[in-house]
């Protein structure tokens, strides 16, 4: 590992309590630039809410959070992001009035200064609309553009939910189950697009759908009951003899 | 949306060309509903666009209307005077309660911007020294522009008014197009979306809330003039309320909507009240229709009926 450069993401000890329950318990978690991990577990594991802790959704009990080597535990989610880091959701998480380009359009305006613009029609601005525009053609919504979101089927859905998260241009993309409910088919069209993604960007993924989790990462966390269990190469993990009785279920 | 600009338009031009020939009351109503649209308008930005439910929206309408009322009876405050205090005292007021405000969301907010709207209001009726509390501050004159006509007669000011709520709609409505618009629209269906996507919620709302209140004061000032007359009942809990429905009846979100359930409101009121003193009851019922068959208010069932 290149001690130089600095993580991507660094959690020391992290944990969360939900009164009695410790949901997350003690996790400890480095993940360097570019890499691809994917986050493993039974349900209930806390796998969900690590990734609220890691962007800020829900404040951590204990632990410190690093995100490129800065300190971000005490950080607001809407900074974090600004500073690169994005998610998805589970349940897909829109904006179900409104058109497929306003909801990118608003994904790609987020880390500019337009956002504040109230004395011009968003609809003049030609550049954010190209980009909002690359993003969809990216996601396979190119055509779907003029569609209120509310109307899309549940694959489309899935799909501008990436779209969301990477009009940001991010560098840490915490992918939430990106193939939850979708169609076998769906599935590996989802998991081609997350094949493409730039390999610049530092993804962890959570993902119950084993083939596309270790087809897209090589490394394994694997979580249970909020502790980390097993953490390694993909064929490291497949062999540890507890990850493949609690969870594998061989 | 062009279908309801070009109503709103329409409805603008044929206010314009029948005025002359109205007589005084019914051009009365019509000034009443063109300054009510513009707070109704206001309002609508926070609900309609931001899924902020205010009911407090009489505070910002009424402080502005009293800083008109004691300058320009005190102070013979003239025209930019008193639109500029007028303004500028709602949108302070405004900033400081969306401070308070602003954590809240839904019911809570509702609360608190109803508790905030109590404040103003009590002010209004206790600070008799500044007020004259329940008596109202009388003989507030309208301004004098440089126009050949007097403001005082009703038809130059009703023209007056309707050429302020065109430019408040315009000011609205490039807003509601622009960039920050489409923030608030994305704060109204998901917060949460819009924290991990990196707005800063909080700061967008607020800035919903100071703007929102600052027409609110422009409504405000225009009422003072056009009334003569500012009083308790202009900063009441019913004053708010009526505001709100307006915004619901009319369609939130849609600015044109809202305008148009100010008319609602202002003729219904004026014409069910001269046969019976139960003129609310009347006002539940069509709301409770409306919530029934058209739960996005008018011109949002014309517009999913196309």
């Amino acid at each position: 590992m290149c001690l130089s450069e600095p993580l991507a993401l660094r959690l020391e000890r992290v944990s969360k309590a939900f009164g009695g329950l410790r949901a997350v318990d003690g996790v400890e978690l480095a993940v360097r630039p570019g890499e691809r991990r994917a986050l493993i577990g039974p349900n209930g594991a806390g796998k969900t809410t690590l990734f609220n802790l890691v962007a800020g959704a829900l404040p951590v009990t204990t632990g410190r959070i690093e995100l490129f080597g800065r300190d971000v535990t005490r950080m607001p989610s809407h900074r974090r992001a600004a500073l690169g880091l994005t998610r998805t959701f589970q349940v897909s998480n829109l904006f179900p009035s409104l058109t497929v380009l306003d909801n990118c359009l608003l994904a790609v305006q987020a880390p500019t200064t337009a956002k504040f613009a109230m004395h011009r029609p968003l609809a003049r601005d030609l550049a954010l609309r190209a980009r909002a525009e690359d993003t969809l053609a990216a996601v396979g919504l190119a055509d779907r553009a003029t569609a209120i979101v509310r109307n899309l089927s549940h694959g489309e859905q899935r799909q501008l939910e990436i779209g969301l998260a990477l009009a940001g241009r991010p560098r840490v993309l915490l992918l939430d189950e990106p193939t939850a409910g979708l169609s076998p088919a769906e599935s590996a069209a989802m998991a081609r697009l997350l094949g493409r993604l730039d390999p610049a960007i530092t993804v962890l993924i959570i993902e119950h759908d084993m083939d596309i989790a270790l087809e897209l990462a090589r490394h394994v966390t694997v979580l249970h009951y909020g502790r980390v269990i097993a953490d390694g190469t993909r064929d490291a993990v497949r062999a540890d003899p507890t990850v493949r009785e609690i969870y594998l279920g061989a | 949306m062009n279908r309801a600009i070009l109503l709103g338009i329409g409805a603008l031009v044929a206010a314009a060309a029948v005025a002359p020939a109205l007589p005084s009351y019914p051009l009365t109503l019509l000034t009443q509903v063109a300054i009510m649209a513009v707070l109704a308008m206001s309002l609508d930005i926070l609900l309609g666009y931001t899924g902020l439910p205010s009911l407090g929206h009489a505070a910002y309408f009424g402080a502005a209307a009293y800083a008109v009322g004691i300058l320009a009876t005190e102070r013979q405050a003239g025209f930019l005077t008193c639109l500029v205090a007028g303004v500028l005292l709602a949108t302070v007021t405004a900033a400081l309660f969306g401070l308070i405000a602003i954590r809240a969301t839904g019911t809570y907010f509702l609360m608190i911007t109803l508790a905030l709207g109590m404040v103003v209001w009590g002010l209004a009726f206790r600070w008799v020294s500044l007020t004259k509390g329940d008596n109202g501050i009388a003989g507030v004159p309208r301004p004098e522009l440089p126009l050949p006509w007097s403001l005082s007669a009703p038809l130059p000011f009703f023209y007056f008014a309707l050429v302020a709520t065109a430019l408040a709609w315009a000011a609205l409505g490039t807003l509601a197009r622009s960039p920050f618009g489409l923030t608030l629209k994305g704060i109204r269906e998901s917060e949460t979306r819009m924290r991990a996507l990196g707005y800063d919620v909080w700061l967008h709302k607020y800035l919903a809330f100071v703007i929102s209140g600052a027409f609110a004061g422009f409504a405000g000032v225009l009422w003072a003039w056009y009334n003569g007359f500012v009083s308790p009942v202009d900063v009441q809990l019913v004053t708010s309320v009526e505001t709100l429905l307006m915004v619901a009846l009319g369609g939130p979100g849609t600015l044109a909507g809202p305008a148009l359930g100010a008319a609602m409101i202002v003729f219904l009121k004026n014409f069910v009240s001269v046969y019976t003193k139960r003129w609310l009851l009347i006002l539940g019922a069509v709301y409770i229709g409306v919530i029934l068959w058209a739960p996005r208010g008018v011109l949002g069932a014309l517009r999913s009926q196309r």
